[in-house]
């Protein structure tokens, strides 16, 4: 891969909801083993980039590329198998299937049964609590449980880079940090990240690198140290408390 | 479970072979006209139960697989192909029309998928009524050939019955081993959460494609299988009232379940002949079982263990 060039390299894109642009040129870079946070108040569009990148939108401007393939013209489907996993918004687990057979979904594009059942063990030991619930219907599953599970399940496709957005999202604080531990834990095993969060102080714990996204544009790029001590970042974002 | 099973599939089928001796020819007629019925509704039990989506006008498939057959082994065109060849070719056909159905309807869902295969269910029988140079129209198609092994030709009840039967166990059989396959995983994804089963990697529109084509196929056996037992068919053959019985027997027998879909056939198909003597109050005691299904056991007599999973949240 050349010197600077991203695992994913985002420029320029545009994205329209029928006649209104949300997404006004947004460009956006994501190195191999990154965690890059994407932060942003409610309807800034941080949702709307990330499901650019798994296809589910598709931009009318612009280009995203993986690996230097350029991926937005591909449908969810074949992204999935050319390495990017999604954990949606709201999770989207299947709620009437079990626990076992959510993370069996996650591996459908594999058919290495073997990497797949030890792949099965890694998770459940990431999260102890989906092995204790495996047999259970997932919609029975607490919140944080659910998120657990969203975040297992795409983690066995085996994915490159992980996409998560809003994992924090109706959480009590302590499953909040569990939850930023584990995504940590995921991005030491190698999988690059790239995180969606309204709760910036969280995001910020863990991230290396940082965007905020205001109307549909990219206003600030940075590390996180820099970006934590931004002024603006820390009274809009950080609740200006941040020591 | 699956020892009970066991137990019970060949002594099951051991007392339906023994059937039609002991009842007779007149109930070995209707039992025939169960067996298609269940042919029919294990196919759109693939499309309905397996992947979710709600079809309408599987009658047309059902149409397509039989006019496939009659016009190629009648007098109506002077040719005469044997059965045994047709019966792929009818499954081709009505695949084809699955496949015709099913892509300008892939980015349908719900209720409008509903009303769309509606629509070309009632297509079909209208072209079936107009395409007179084709299909004879209302005139039907006549004197068509009956299934032929040498000398041997299916031309009783008895015979049909145990053609019919092995169509069943065939169908059976694909279906199952389809339901527990990889495809059927998709089904159970998409049916379950559309999107959710796109970021699985799962092609949604392929997947979509196949239900329609492979539920469409079934339809395609039975078609032939009814146009050569019946000798004539006719556009009238091929209404709308098909289509919403085939859904009917799926839903009474359990929605996903194949016994579910033999027994429902059975209730919705034999139980008018049944009720026959007492002719006038028939579709009274009929409408009344509906209701009373719906109400008391509203997943069906015997329901998939997912599906009952899925209607008890």
């Amino acid at each position: 891969m050349n010197k600077g060039q991203g695992l994913l390299t985002v420029r320029d894109i545009h994205i329209y909801y029928g006649n209104i642009h949300a997404i006004k040129g947004i460009s956006l870079v994501v190195r191999k083993g990154e965690i890059v946070t994407l932060i942003g108040s409610n309807g800034a569009g941080k949702t709307t980039v990330l499901n650019a990148v798994s296809g589910v939108l598709k931009t009318r401007q612009g280009s995203i590329d993986f690996e230097g393939t350029r991926i937005n013209r591909l449908s969810p489907h074949s992204i999935v198998r050319m390495g990017i996993s999604q954990v949606p918004e709201g999770r989207k687990i299947f709620s009437r299937l079990t626990v076992t057979e959510n993370l069996e979904m996650g591996a459908f594009i594999r058919n290495d049964i073997k990497e797949i059942v030890k792949d099965m063990e890694g998770v459940f030991e990431l999260f102890p609590r989906l092995r204790e619930r495996r047999g259970q219907i997932a919609g029975t599953l607490s919140g944080g449980e659910q998120q657990m599970l969203a975040t297992a399940r795409a983690l066995m496709a085996r994915p490159q880079l992980l996409l998560l957005d809003e994992p924090s999202m109706g959480l009590a604080p302590l499953l909040v940090e569990t939850i930023f531990d584990t995504i940590q834990r995921i991005s030491e095993e190698g999988t690059t990240i790239l995180l969606v969060e309204q709760n910036a102080l969280m995001a910020f714990v863990i991230a290396t690198r940082g965007y905020v996204i205001q109307t549909g544009r990219i206003a600030l790029e940075d590390k996180i140290e820099n970006l934590s001590k931004n002024e603006m970042v820390r009274d809009l974002y950080l609740g200006g408390d941040l020591d | 479970m699956m020892n009970t099973k066991k137990i019970y599939l060949p002594i099951v089928v051991l007392f339906l072979l023994l059937l039609p001796p002991m009842v007779g020819n007149y109930w070995t007629q209707v039992l025939g006209n169960i067996g298609i019925y269940v042919m029919l509704g294990i196919g759109l039990n693939v499309v309905v139960g397996f992947a979710g989506l709600l079809d309408l006008g599987y009658v047309a498939f059902y149409a397509i697989g039989a006019y496939g057959y009659a016009l190629l082994a009648s007098p109506h065109f002077g040719i005469h192909i044997p059965f045994w060849v047709m019966l792929p070719g009818c499954v081709a056909l009505a695949a084809g029309g699955g496949a015709l159905l099913g892509i300008p309807v892939l980015r349908m869902r719900g209720d409008y998928l509903a009303i769309v295969t509606l629509g070309f269910g009632e297509i079909i029988r209208i072209l079936l009524n107009n395409l007179d140079p084709l299909t004879n129209g209302p005139r039907g198609l006549l004197r068509i050939d009956a299934p032929a092994m040498g000398n041997f030709v299916v031309n009783s009840p008895f015979r049909w019955y145990y053609l019919i039967f092995a169509g069943i166990i065939f169908s059976a059989f694909v279906a199952d081993r389809l339901n527990n396959s990889r495809i059927g995983r998709a089904w159970i994804a998409m049916r379950e959460d559309q999107d959710a089963a796109a970021v699985m990697g799962i092609n949604i529109l392929k997947y979509k494609l196949l239900a329609f084509t492979i539920g469409a196929s079934f339809a395609g056996i039975g078609g032939a299988i009814f146009a050569a037992r019946q000798g004539s068919i006719f556009p009238e053959n091929f209404s709308l009232m098909v289509s919403i019985n085939v859904l009917c027997l799926i839903i009474i027998g359990g929605m996903g379940s194949i016994p579910g879909v033999i027994l429902g056939a059975v209730i919705l198909i034999g139980l008018p002949e049944i009720l026959r003597g007492v002719h006038q109050y028939r579709m009274l005691a009929f409408g009344g079982l509906l209701v009373a299904m719906m109400i008391f056991r509203p997943t069906g007599f015997i329901p998939s263990a997912r599906r009952k999973m899925e209607l008890r949240e």
